[in-house]
């Protein structure tokens, strides 16, 4: 187990590299400067532009530049925004809880409705209700989280008024940040009522982010317990005699769930990107919101360390995954 | 009164003719019959409807499925899930896919001993270990830990065989139990067998394509072709005076029994396919001594003085 744990973590530093280079690459291809934009819609001083970019270090050869970055994260500084002069790494920290609730709550939502959806349509192999299930889980995988976000606000929040349209909670709410999750928040603040205000936020974003994983994890639920109930030793304990809820879920769905755990780690970085949208859509303060307005402002350090950061989560929730793979399967747990 | 009393037993998966056809077969307390028959004649299928394995759109019908004074077929699931595994338990060909392989052997055996006996914790483990030993595995306290993927083939069907006894069984089935082992693990493994089959006084029925193992552990056989049974016998007489030419083809086809000659004895063509059924003497297409009746007639299972055959000319003893 120790030597499958190191061979997975000398993996990742090719990874780490490979998306400093990436992110610092793509954002110096998008037309346009941190400091024009700050400038804004007055016409730019060459002389000052150039003093600005200067004092930025952004007139240096570009692969100057890289190398300064490099050294930057080694020392374990991940710089500071252009726009609030706020060192990146306290912003990203004061942003991410809301998007790990968020994207909990979604994975939370995905996980047991797909997992429920996936075994019944198996054990229904072929029916209407097997079409059914199936046919909602392409529907769902199918359709862009901005319209179907829209969408939900539309029904549920301007037609119905069962939910709120946008933010994290009610203004009326003065919540003060402990944890940063606001459902733990609004539990350890006095103010009655708070904990449900946060919930109805929460549900419709956590639905819209929810959805795509939510079809992945229903299709592959099914297609692995499919699979695994036509294995011999489902006919095994059949033959000793137990009920088929025991069949079903100690026998089958434990095997199937080896596969459904890997597209669960998948589905964190389809999450977290899915996150940039959904967080748009619904005012949502986190990280996706944040980069999106750091990509608008050509706010480099933002853009490159934010993401990097996203980056190294999505690498250490996969490298998790892997480990609990091998939990989930004495098979790869004994592998030399 | 018969253990397992089986009349007139059709399995059949959709429109086409049944995979088990108007099968009558008993197996007395204690006994060891063995079914013989190539691939794809229905030896498995009809245990798996006796076990209650057979799903939709398979369709098990037959005017008496009795199992230790129960019928089988008109038991609901809960009431069939106190039998099957317990006094009806049944070992599978390949046990490398058999066991679960999420599971320790001590937890897939001490499931059986929950499920039917009642016991748990210690209890059960002391008794999977018992089990354990009294399979042979050797260093069988290490074992209760171990996940099927490090154990040997032979070790697996041994764990296998100990799940089957776990609760005590009245009709152990095997079905091919050493096929998918190595020669010298597939004589101690029928050993095994036939010793719990002797110390409990269970029945045995063994399915097989190895007439060799038959002839030295059966008392009775019964031969069956492209879904039927064709003859029904005591192992010494079967074998030395077949009665019907189906079996005849299969001991001529005995490597032994070619000693001398240049080529094995075979029995040209294959079984009929479920499309493509003679209309008389499923043989017919390749039996030796084939006649006119035998195409236009389908023969009943007629005993005889030393068992039966599906035969109109019964070989006569030589």
């Amino acid at each position: 187990m120790l030597s499958f744990i190191a061979r997975r973590l000398g993996l990742l530093i090719p990874t780490f590299f490979g998306v400093t280079l990436l992110t610092f690459a793509l954002i110096r291809l998008i037309p346009g400067d941190p400091v024009e934009v700050m400038m804004g819609e007055r016409r730019v001083d060459p002389e000052m532009h150039a003093q600005a970019m200067e004092r930025l270090g952004l007139n240096k050869p570009l692969y100057q530049q890289y190398f300064d970055y490099i050294g930057q994260l080694a020392s374990g500084n991940l710089g500071e925004s252009l726009r609030s002069r706020e060192s990146v790494w306290n912003e990203f920290l004061t942003l991410f809880p809301a998007t790990v609730e968020l994207a909990l709550a979604a994975l939370l939502f995905a996980g047991t409705l797909g997992l429920i959806a996936g075994v019944v349509a198996a054990l229904k192999r072929g029916t209407p209700l097997d079409h059914g299930v199936m046919s909602i889980a392409l529907t769902g995988y199918s359709m862009p989280i901005f319209w179907w976000g829209l969408l939900l606000i539309m029904f549920f929040s301007v037609g119905l008024g069962w939910t709120p349209v946008s933010g994290r909670i009610d203004l009326l709410y003065d919540i003060p940040p402990v944890t940063g999750f606001m459902l733990i928040d609004t539990l350890l603040s006095d103010e009655p009522g708070a904990f449900v205000d946060a919930l109805r936020h929460l549900i419709l974003p956590a639905i819209v982010l929810g959805t795509i994983p939510l079809a992945v994890i229903a299709r592959m639920t099914r297609s692995a317990m499919l699979e695994v109930l036509r294995e011999d030793y489902i006919r095994t304990a059949r033959a000793k005699g137990l009920s088929p809820t025991r069949v079903v879920f100690v026998h089958g769905l434990r095997n199937a769930l080896i596969p459904v755990l890997t597209v669960f780690g998948l589905q964190v970085g389809t999450l977290l990107a899915g996150a940039v949208l959904t967080e748009t859509i619904f005012s949502w303060p986190g990280i996706g919101k944040w980069l999106i307005e750091a990509i608008g402002a050509r706010d480099y350090p933002v853009v490159q360390n934010g993401i990097l950061l996203i980056a190294c989560l999505v690498i250490l929730v996969n490298f998790t995954v892997d480990i609990l793979y091998g939990l989930a399967n004495p098979r790869i747990r004994h592998q030399k | 009164m018969s253990l397992l009393n089986i009349r007139n037993l059709s399995v059949r998966f959709g429109p086409a003719m049944p995979v088990v056809d108007g099968l009558d077969l008993s197996v007395e307390q204690g006994e060891v019959l063995a079914i013989v028959g190539e691939s794809g004649s229905g030896k498995s299928v009809t245990m798996m409807a006796l076990m209650g394995l057979i799903d939709a759109p398979g369709i098990v019908q037959a005017d008496c499925l009795q199992f230790d004074g129960t019928d089988m077929l008109r038991l609901k699931g809960r009431q069939r899930r106190h039998i099957v595994g317990k006094d009806l338990a049944m070992v599978f060909q390949d046990p490398m896919t058999a066991l679960n392989p999420s599971y320790t052997v001590g937890f897939q055996i001490e499931e059986v001993l929950q499920q039917h006996l009642g016991l748990k914790g210690k209890a059960a483990r002391a008794r999977a270990l018992e089990l354990l030993e009294r399979v042979e595995i050797p260093g069988a306290a290490s074992r209760l830990d171990a996940y099927p993927h490090q154990l040997s083939g032979g070790m697996s069907q041994r764990v296998a065989i100990a799940m089957a006894i776990a609760a005590e069984p009245k009709l152990l089935i095997a079905d091919e139990p050493t096929t998918a082992l190595d020669v010298t693990i597939q004589a101690q493994i029928m050993e095994l067998l036939l010793d719990l089959q002797r110390d409990q006084g269970m029945a045995l029925v063994l399915i097989t394509h190895d007439l060799a193992v038959v002839a030295e552990t059966a008392q009775r056989v019964c031969v069956m072709y492209a879904g039927q049974a064709v003859e029904l016998g005591h192992v010494p007489a079967l074998f030395d005076a077949p009665s019907h030419p189906y079996t005849e083809a299969l001991l001529k086809a005995i490597p032994e029994h070619s000693a001398g000659a240049s080529r094995l004895a075979t029995l040209p063509g294959i079984v009929p396919g479920r499309y493509d059924r003679p209309l008389g003497c499923l043989l017919s297409p390749r039996c030796p001594y084939v006649q006119e009746r035998c195409h236009q007639q389908r023969p009943a299972l007629e005993p005889h003085d030393r068992g039966a055959a599906r035969c109109f000319f019964p070989l006569e003893v030589a």
